[in-house]
């Protein structure tokens, strides 16, 4: 069983892993099952056998990522109509049957890809998969379905970015820093393309886009490996290859400085968000350039003894809330972010201003051991709570292989980000968290009641999130 | 960044099952009387422990907010270690430490890896802090400003300002129509001393529970157990709170907000932990709008008329009775509609109750997802501390199945029209104006 092996390798490597400085922690032998089936579908399965669970998930290499002007969030709106009906499953009855098993299913859309899932109890997986394998080639797509469906989308999107105050500024900074790559475009789709999608436009991302080779089936659980591969061939074998096109590089023009806007919306807060381009473990030439950027990123904002915490939220108060994000995965390259809400006597650009001292403090010293050490224990430690899950065990298998890396990387993470020096973190951080990369947002708060603006010292008897358990 | 899928906002049912194979809970009790349940979990060299104590936002009294800057407040550290200090060494071994509040519970939580030397700088930084806290002014005054600015957040979403005010619309002048996160007169007036009161007073060993799990013998989870019981101060349990008062009419309130979503939230007070008609009434609300993709609600307010991405309904037992609620969002512009539809649904599951197909697909869920829901560490610790924090009898999670297949449609029908009343409900709908 791979979780017990990689968990052996871990522990021997933690004994050695502070506070001594360590060499790269051993080859580890994996227990992922890998095949290809003669369509192109790539299969991986992972044995645990902590709980008689299956986590089953197929991954579409389709995402906004592939989207154009005018369909933008058409992945996600096709991820809707997957559960509204199949030649064999009528709108709904897929999730019937799930649900009669006792299993739960949800679906996922990202800039990268398509998913979807079921975590279910050991003696249904193959059933779910079967389920699968049929919509991925005999969906059925209707009018009548669609209509309201249409109408929910409109409504997350209401839900999850229009009434969002901090989601609007994220939005803005994205579509400002990229001009033709398509980050720039939000997953969910702009407004007026979502209004705008026809039952054609589904079929065609559908034909398109929906084949065995240009997917991915994770299983992780309670299975035996061979028998998920031979049942896969059973119920995925005969469903031919499709035609994919090349995707076109759509490589983000080059900025020439930069770029700052604002966001007015009703609100209380006033956020304020940077994005710098950087590039990703798919397309840097050393994968130490990537992870030396989310080293960074920890070293910024992990954890209540990073330095944003220490020094912006406690120390000098100027931050009721910071976050700092990279992530090496992903297709194409990215944003690394830095955002941050201002406490009440703080403006803006004097939080902007402390905050950008921070990455010049990255260029200007390299980070401590210390630092360094803290960063590490908090990543070989997340990778053993991670196997808590076979859900998340699923995900990162799924999601390694779907942008292109390779689910191995997996297997190499934990070497990889103690393999990153003190002169890693401060070479990565002057090539790129440079002003000619980044994008700066700003939301400018509008009143709430447009008729008597609101005090800042005043309360409204209103705000509750919490509920007792 | 990834997009969650189309259920995430939909809350699914907590099926509270035990797969056939069992989960073996062990109970004791420390030498200081804190009851301890442990759940051997010996897969992986990880482990979690959860304490809960009766001290939450319903403790609060006139002093709103205070649980919530207690519970913060060990978060700030002892007489000889700071905050930066306490994050340090947690975090330096990978230890996750967090403290929460609710409205009936105070949590503070630990997961850690079993490696010895890292474990035990976790647990040594935990016992040190829970039985020493140094209420820190600086820090407890930045505490209090950051939960002004809390409370600001919530005035900009509304979403929050809609569930804030069905709260006290449906609970009044009980504990639990209190804002957990306090009012800016209440916050103002908070001291240290009175943070350090009220641990003196809930986080004591008499008042609270020990949940753990992972990978740790009985002898070493004894031994855990021991450390944080000696730690932590000695005191009673907290007297009952006071019953609730159920509504007796139909309040409707709206809200204005610009926003392009009304916030529409519907029901009432109902159902406490223990309660014997727990079973009858999560099958009854599966089948209306508990279960996901399958419930009455999505199906005919989402698939059928696309009026809301996100529309469910819930049972949330409490210490006292907690709340059943309805909860969507649509369109200011559709949010009549809407109401009219819910109240609908609503009025036919009430007077019509639920068929035998219905029944039978709920039960089948909740049965059949059964390992699901013990099928992690994170998973096992929740349940564990909800046994031992609302005292249900340690056969709760091995009788769960029997009694859900036990529970006939006739008298499931009898337990909704009795305990769930459409005309004695609270809707708040928050978004658009008048």
């Amino acid at each position: 069983m791979r979780g017990k092996n990689l968990v052996a390798v871990l522990v021997t490597a933690l004994a050695f892993a502070w506070p001594v400085a360590v060499p790269a922690a051993p080859e580890i032998e994996s227990d992922v099952v890998e095949a290809t089936l003669d369509n192109g579908l790539t299969v991986l399965v992972l044995e645990d056998r902590r709980a008689p669970v299956v986590a089953n998930m197929v991954w579409y290499r389709v995402g906004s990522a592939d989207e154009h002007s005018g369909v933008t969030g058409i992945s996600h709106m096709l991820e809707h109509m997957m559960f509204r009906g199949s030649e064999q499953y009528e709108p709904g009855e897929f999730s019937r049957i799930v649900s009669r098993l006792g299993g739960r299913e949800n679906a996922f859309t990202g800039r990268d890809y398509t998913g979807y899932f079921q975590v279910i109890g050991r003696d249904h997986w193959e059933t779910v998969m079967a389920m699968e394998a049929e919509r991925m080639q005999h969906l059925r797509l209707q009018e009548d379905e669609f209509r309201p469906e249409l109408n929910v989308v409109k409504e997350e999107r209401r839900l999850r970015v229009e009434d969002q105050p901090n989601s609007l500024l994220r939005e803005h900074v994205m579509a400002t820093a990229f001009f033709n790559h398509p980050y720039g475009n939000p997953v969910i789709g702009w407004m007026s393309d979502i209004e705008a999608y026809t039952l054609e436009d589904n079929q065609a991302w559908y034909d398109r886009y929906y084949h065995p080779n240009n997917a991915v089936v994770v299983v992780v659980g309670d299975v035996d490996a061979e028998r998920v591969i031979d049942a896969a061939r059973e119920h995925f074998g005969d469903i031919p290859a499709g035609e994919l096109a090349d995707a076109k590089p759509r490589a983000e023009t080059p900025q020439k400085g930069e770029r700052r806007i604002t966001v007015e919306a009703p609100a209380e807060l006033p956020y304020l968000m940077m994005g710098w381009k950087a590039p990703v473990l798919n397309s840097v030439a050393d994968p130490v350039d990537a992870y030396a950027l989310m080293v960074a990123a920890g070293i910024l904002d992990s954890g209540e003894a990073s330095r944003f915490a220490r020094e912006i939220v406690r120390g000098e108060e100027l931050a009721g809330a910071t976050s700092a994000r990279y992530s090496p995965f992903s297709r194409l390259d990215d944003l690394f972010l830095i955002a941050a809400v201002p406490t009440a006597d703080t403006d803006v650009g004097t939080l902007e201003a402390a905050l950008l001292e921070q990455v010049e403090r990255l260029k200007d010293e390299p980070v401590s051991d210390r630092e360094l050490e803290r960063v590490q224990a908090r990543v070989i430690a997340s990778e053993v709570y991670q196997r808590d899950s076979v859900r998340s065990q699923a995900f990162q298998l799924g999601m390694l292989q779907t942008i292109g890396v390779g689910w191995q990387e997996g297997e190499r993470f934990v070497e990889r980000v103690r393999a990153v020096t003190a002169e890693d973190v401060q070479r990565v951080v002057r090539e790129y968290l440079v002003p000619q990369r980044r994008t700066v947002g700003i939301l400018d708060p509008q009143p709430l009641d447009s008729e008597a603006p609101p005090d800042p010292g005043a309360v409204q008897p209103y705000g509750d999130t919490a509920g007792g358990v | 960044m990834m997009r969650a899928g189309w259920l995430t906002a939909l809350v699914w049912l907590l099926a509270l099952a035990l797969p056939a194979q069992a989960v073996e809970i062990e109970e004791w009790e420390t030498d200081e009387g804190l009851r301890v349940l442990y759940v051997a979990a010996p897969d992986l060299p990880m482990f979690d422990l959860r304490l809960t104590f009766d001290g939450g936002a319903s403790r609060d009294g006139d002093q709103g907010g205070l649980a919530s800057l207690t519970s913060s407040a060990l978060r700030h550290g002892t007489a000889e270690m700071d905050s930066d200090q306490l994050a340090e060494r947690f975090e330096s071994v990978g230890a996750q430490f967090s403290t929460n509040s609710l409205r009936d519970m105070a949590i503070v939580s630990l997961r850690s890896l079993t490696e010895p030397d890292w474990m035990d700088a976790a647990l040594e930084t935990l016992t040190t802090v829970l039985g020493a806290p140094a209420f820190p002014e600086a820090d407890f005054d930045r505490a209090r400003r950051q939960a002004l600015q809390g409370l600001q957040r919530e005035r900009q979403d509304p979403g929050s300002v809609a569930t804030r005010r069905f709260y006290e619309l449906m609970y009044g002048d009980h504990p639990y129509g209190n804002w957990p996160g306090g009012e800016r007169e209440t916050l103002e007036a908070l001291e240290p001393a009175n943070a350090r009161a009220f641990y003196e007073r809930f986080y004591t060993t008499g008042n609270g529970a020990l949940a753990i799990t992972g990978g740790l013998s009985r002898e070493e989870a004894e031994a855990v157990a021991a450390r944080i019981s000696a730690a932590l101060p000695q005191g009673p349990a907290a007297e009952p709170l006071p019953a609730v008062e159920l509504p007796g009419e139909l309040v409707e309130e709206r809200v204005d907000f610009p926003s392009e979503q009304a916030h529409i939230h519907m029901g009432a007070p109902t159902l406490r932990r223990g309660d014997a008609d727990h079973y009858a009434l999560t099958l009854a609300n599966h089948a209306f709008g508990g279960g996901g993709f399958t419930s009455r609600l999505f199906q005919e307010i989402r698939s059928a008329r696309g009026l809301a991405y996100s529309v469910s309904s819930r049972l949330q037992p409490m210490a006292v009775e907690g709340p059943f609620r309805i909860g969507m969002q649509t369109a200011v512009d559709q949010a009549d509609d809407a109401v009219a539809a819910l109240r609908e649904e609503l009025a036919r599951w009430h007077a019509e109750g639920i068929d035998a197909d219905e029944l039978e697909a709920s039960r089948e869920n909740v049965v059949n997802s059964f390992p699901l829901s013990l099928a992690s560490n994170s998973d096992i610790v929740g349940l564990l501390s909800m046994i031992a924090f609302y005292d249900l009898s340690l056969d709760y999670l091995e009788r769960y199945i029997e009694r859900m297949e036990a529970v006939e449609l006739d008298d499931l029908n009898a337990r909704l029209r009795e305990r769930i009343n459409p005309d004695a409900m609270v809707t708040v709908i928050v978004g658009g104006q008048e």
